[in-house]
């Protein structure tokens, strides 16, 4: 079906689950063109912005900082996380992240196959390294992989609200701990701009809040995929496995064809645009899907080809403009190490079911599979 | 060829950090900071495909006129 919509040229219009229509940006020069455009507002209150789905209009989705806000106060508050996420930053991770990956999969061999990736793999990498980062007790794990994940694929507007709230209640209690005594951690940092006035209290739990939903479902999403294309072409496997391809090339391929949410963004435009003998009126909302947009025949030659030696960063996987994901440093460590270790400890990787039983989740916005059974 | 990073614009997305890791580098405020400003021509590839990659647009280069090279 995408195919079809972006045969029809870079810029079409589709009508969404709740009827209303909105154009949809398949085409990468576009794409970029229009992320960049400050006639594009991301300000999630206003009713001009597009719902996606019914989840998402639950007045916590509805107003999420940093994602949600357009310059100056989006700007504001990417500054104070900037250098929280630098590469320096990300990068003094690794001996943290490659012990974190190691151990689980020591857990998984002490398993024994068959072993569950999404839960005993893919899932508690983000999750442990947030909450070294953040300085939050690992502990606590499946309370906000539930929370974080009820907010992401609520059944409805209240089941979204009512795990945002119970979030923010324990964020909330973890930020006065903070101001209370503060630790080594990117929470008690932002409590330091507290004392500076740069913010309040409540805009370092929303802060909090917004690292979390960004950082957990994204990538715990990605690896199962990931490993899914990689089964799907044992060469490219067996040459990622032999170090032929660097593992830090192949995860651009992977981040370019599975891109895990398909919206490298959704805006609606707050001064009529002409863009390629289109007029994008004011009020307009817009989905810039970057499904489609990564798989442009004008960047990517055979965009429908998998080819892990490809390496091109040219994917809006992580969006673009100025709302470009903060973290995406460490996702791409992340990524790095989970699937280097990933293959060579475990050389016999393979599906424990049939393809057919696995099951893509039907909840959210976010594609993955429910489970992913493997042996080795 | 010369290049300006505008600090301004810069989000600290890291991609010119990645893609030309001899020319830029991030500071400890998480913003890009221009090692060469004249880096090598054996370079140009590279930093043409930063600037390119860029969300914040923040990198202008500006290619030196025949006379001077």
């Amino acid at each position: 079906m995408y195919r079809e919509i972006s045969e029809r040229g870079p810029i079409n219009k589709v009508t969404l689950w709740d009827g209303r229509q909105v154009w949809l940006i398949t085409g990468y020069e576009e794409g970029r063109r229009l992320l960049a455009d400050d006639r594009l507002s991301s300000d999630r209150s206003y009713d001009e912005y597009p719902t996606m789905a019914p989840h998402l209009g639950a007045p916590a989705a509805r107003k999420l900082v940093l994602v949600g806000e357009d310059p100056p106060l989006h700007n504001h508050h990417r500054r104070l996380l900037n250098p929280e996420f630098s590469l320096k930053h990300a990068r003094a991770l690794r001996p943290d992240i490659e012990r974190i990956v190691n151990g689980l999969i020591d857990g998984i061999e002490e398993i024994g196959a068959p072993a569950d990736l999404v839960e005993h793999f893919a899932a508690p990498i983000p999750s442990l390294v947030m909450s070294a980062l953040l300085g939050i007790p690992y502990e606590d794990h499946a309370f906000f992989q539930a929370a974080t994940a009820g907010i992401m694929q609520g059944k409805d507007p209240a089941s979204t609200e009512a795990a945002a709230a119970e979030l923010v209640r324990y964020l909330d209690r973890l930020v006065t701990a903070q101001e209370e005594e503060r630790g080594e951690s990117l929470v008690g940092r932002l409590v330091e701009h507290v004392d500076t006035g740069e913010l309040s209290h409540d805009e370092v739990v929303q802060l909090t809040m917004v690292l979390l939903i960004a950082g957990l479902e994204t990538t715990s999403s990605m690896i199962p995929l990931g490993v899914l294309a990689l089964l799907d072409h044992p060469e490219q496997l067996a040459a990622l496995r032999a170090g032929e391809v660097p593992a830090v090339t192949a995860i651009e391929e992977l981040l370019r064809i599975t891109a895990v949410t398909d919206f490298a963004g959704v805006r609606w435009i707050t001064a009529d645009i002409e863009i390629d003998g289109h007029l994008l009126k004011a009020g307009d909302g817009l989905v810039i899907s970057s499904t489609m947009v990564n798989r442009d025949e004008r960047v990517h030659e055979d965009p429908y080809a998998f080819d892990i030696t490809r390496g091109s960063r040219q994917h809006v996987t992580f969006g673009y403009g100025i709302h470009q994901c903060l973290g995406q440093n460490l996702a791409r460590l992340q990524l790095e190490i989970a699937f280097e270790t990933l293959v060579r400890r475990l050389p016999g990787l393979r599906l424990a079911v049939p393809a057919e039983e696995l099951r893509m989740r039907r909840t959210g916005t976010m594609q993955s599979v429910e489970r992913l059974p493997v042996a080795w | 060829m010369l290049i300006t990073a505008d600090r301004d614009r810069c989000i600290g997305a890291g991609l010119c950090v990645l893609t030309a890791p001899d020319v830029f580098e991030h500071d400890d405020d998480g913003l890009v900071h221009v090692l060469e400003q004249e880096p090598d021509a054996r370079l140009e590839g590279d930093v043409r495909l930063a600037q390119q990659l860029c969300p914040a647009r923040a990198l202008a280069l500006e290619t030196a006129s025949p006379q001077s090279t």
